[in-house]
């Protein structure tokens, strides 16, 4: 590392790394945009509910009960937010292994987007956690609970932290202008990538394979043994529709920062991705149907739960499908970002409707999130959009990378 | 295709890192290497007079808050278990008059529980109660979503929260002596003592007395078997059972996902790199311009 510690002095001109860091963490831009006047007072409300969670409790709250013991902080951040993550390693695989060169512009701004939920989703976590100082016990110590499909999945969100972290890390480099570090960083793209897209597959699916044993719990339309399955297949197109959507906004908001080139080919990469969603949403409606038909569930169809079941099948994966089918035929970009907004939502109420709503839907007293979780999960987004924002301003994650580090 | 040394040290370390983590990830549930019999206790429904004796030597033992004294079973009504008690005698309405029954943890042989803890703090011991340990504990609650039973209650209004849940009196066992409930008994509705001679008791007893009893042990296969065993004179939906649970152990719902994790952690990355250097555009073209 002594190297790369030398490269970093040198290419800032013997400026200090002080100074260097104090002058980048002045905030840059109009301080009173629409969004910050919405989010400030959003963070400071759940910092005081954070507070008041920790001093007393999780009761004081959430509306968790004995029954329901995971609510809104697991069913949406964690296990909804990760599906949304999803497309890191989904373009990093169409990327690096598929050696798609069309997309290699998004990787950065994807893979950044990727690892930022995780480290806000892990960290909601923690909040939800009734003893969080005890997290390091499955990671240290001889309390490896390895029949568990949460130890793996621990296991797999940390490793794949720091695997997207590595695949991150030549912006950083050019960033402080490391040019030996970037070079030593970059070789440990692929093999970064590698292991992120192993990880992935499995921990995707292991969000679901957490429900496995709650069986008689969840209701039957939502409960199969190809839960892993399902969750790996749609966090394909549920990554990819985030992809597209939050593209979309990043390229009129950050607009300056992005070159001409890239500007122009974006709408050649959001159609490009339009198929994909299509295809893979296909396998999953399949599975879905194939899954409904395994579980011989045809009485169910016919009740309060059913109709839900039907309006996410037919309104929040079917419709989308066609639309990005059809959009993609006609190259019709409005629609496909319609679509990938369709998508989200079905994602939303699929993962919902497995964690929270199908949850013990028979029980006598159901679970509803009080208005402080719902704070608390905006306190979450809205922090991670504010890090977002501030490393896009200042990192080379959407504009093009400095001339000496192109390659 | 060209391999280098590089390329194929890459290679080698990756399977070797997939290897050593997936060795860790199999699905352990059975104890193996010791036959020895879990213990267990025998409930029969049959003479418990529901004089709640038994919630008060829990409390007691257990340092709880001393039960309501208006707090008592009634017919319609189901009392649960919740943080400030591990055990709760509820009173049903049926085909053979009023039958009283105690809830509390079952103590699986394979319990999903222990199997879902990440840290092993809910642990089946090896004689046959399963415990809580606090100081492992991240209170995850993944076990209560877990457990069929929903046995485990969770401190919701501490900043130190805790899992409540029956432990067979773990200390007293280790000691030799019965758990609480048991001891103090006074109608002796209760039996401790090894499962399989528990499960002969109970044969005994239906056996001996065929009208009396309904020809059922609830617990001998329910979930896998489980320590708390149960005699009952009616069917047990009528008491409150759980009847629709499996008679196979809940871990074995993530087997077979987890047995998978291995493979895929060697096969994946050997597959991604083939891939890679598969459709590298060098490799591609040299093949074409070859032919």
């Amino acid at each position: 590392m002594s190297n790369s510690d030398i490269a970093f002095t040198r290419d800032n001109g013997r400026k200090s790394v002080r100074s260097f860091l104090v002058a980048e963490l002045k905030p840059k831009g109009k301080m009173l945009t629409p969004f910050n006047i919405v989010s400030v007072p959003v963070i400071i409300l759940g910092i005081i509910l954070i507070v008041i969670r920790f001093a007393k409790g999780l009761g004081a709250v959430t509306n968790l009960t004995q029954e329901v013991p995971w609510g809104l902080w697991i069913g949406f951040d964690v296990v909804t937010g990760v599906a949304f993550a999803g497309g890191a390693y989904v373009i990093t695989f169409m990327v690096y292994i598929l050696n798609m060169k069309k997309y290699h512009s998004i990787v950065r701004v994807t893979v950044l987007n990727g690892f930022l939920a995780y480290v806000f989703y892990a960290g909601a976590l923690l909040l939800d956690l009734g003893k969080p100082w005890n997290v390091i016990n499955p990671i240290i110590g001889n309390n490896f609970g390895v029949s568990s499909v949460l130890f793996l999945v621990a296991w797999h969100f940390l490793l794949y932290m720091i695997a997207e972290l590595i695949e991150f890390s030549p912006a950083i480099a050019e960033w402080i202008g490391a040019k030996r570090a970037r070079k030593i960083l970059s070789g440990m793209t692929l093999g970064a990538v590698i292991l992120g897209i192993t990880l992935s597959t499995l921990h995707q699916s292991g969000l679901g394979a957490l429900y496995l044993m709650a069986k008689e719990k969840i209701h039957p339309l939502w409960y199969s043994e190809f839960i892993p399955i399902l969750f790996f297949v749609s966090s394909i197109f549920a990554g990819l529709s985030m992809v597209i959507f939050e593209g979309s906004i990043s390229y009129k908001v950050f607009s300056n920062q992005i070159s001409e080139k890239d500007h122009k080919s974006h709408h050649g990469i959001i159609h490009g991705l339009a198929k994909v969603c299509t295809i893979t949403m296909f396998v999953y409606f399949f599975l879905q149907v194939l899954a409904f038909v395994h579980g011989k569930n045809w009485s169910y169809l016919n009740t309060r739960m059913g109709h839900w079941y039907m309006v996410e099948i037919f309104g929040f994966v079917l419709l989308p499908m066609v639309l990005f089918f059809y959009s993609y035929r006609k190259y019709n970009i409005l629609l496909i970002k319609i679509a990938s907004i369709i998508t989200m939502v079905g994602i939303i109420i699929n993962r919902l409707n497995v964690t929270v709503i199908g949850f013990k839907w028979d029980a006598v007293h159901h679970y509803y999130p009080t208005w402080k979780e719902i704070v608390v999960t905006l306190t979450v987004i809205f922090i991670e959009l504010w890090i977002l924002r501030w490393i896009i301003n200042r990192m080379p994650v959407l504009r093009e990378a400095t001339s000496w580090a192109k390659n | 295709m060209n391999i280098n040394r590089r390329n194929f040290l890459k290679a080698l370390g990756i399977t070797g890192v997939a290897m050593g983590t997936g060795k860790k990830l199999n699905a352990a549930s059975v104890k193996k290497g010791s036959d020895k019999e879990f213990y267990g206790i025998l409930y029969d429904s049959t003479r418990c007079a529901g004089c709640q004796g038994c919630e008060w030597e829990c409390a007691m033992e257990h340092g709880l808050p001393d039960p309501d004294l208006e707090d008592i079973p009634v017919i319609g009504q189901k009392r649960k278990t919740n943080e400030n008690r591990r055990s709760v005698i509820n009173v049903y309405s049926t085909s053979k008059g009023d039958v009283y029954v105690k809830n509390q943890c079952m103590h699986c042989n394979q319990p999903a529980c222990a199997a879902a803890c990440l840290t092993q703090a809910m642990h089946k011991t090896e004689e046959g109660p399963v415990i809580w340990r606090d100081e492992k504990c991240m209170g995850c609650r993944y076990c209560m979503v877990s457990c069929p039973y929903d046995v485990p209650k969770f401190e919701y209004f501490s900043s130190n929260p805790n899992i409540q849940k029956c432990d067979m009196c773990w200390d007293r066992v280790k000691e030799g002596k019965l758990p609480a409930c048991v001891e103090g008994c006074p109608a002796e509705a209760l039996t401790f003592g090894l499962r399989r001679d528990l499960i002969v008791e109970a044969r005994r007893r239906i056996n001996e007395n065929p009208d009396l009893y309904y020809d059922h042990i609830y617990g001998e296969h329910e979930v896998g078997g489980t320590g708390f065993l149960y005699l009952s004179p009616v069917p047990f939906e009528e008491i409150g059972f759980n009847t629709s649970v499996m008679n196979k152990p809940y871990p074995e719902l993530t087997k077979g996902f987890l047995y998978s994790v291995p493979s895929i952690f060697v096969l994946w990355p050997a597959i991604l790199l083939g891939i890679h250097k598969a459709t590298s555009n060098k490799n591609n073209q040299t093949e074409e311009e070859n032919e």
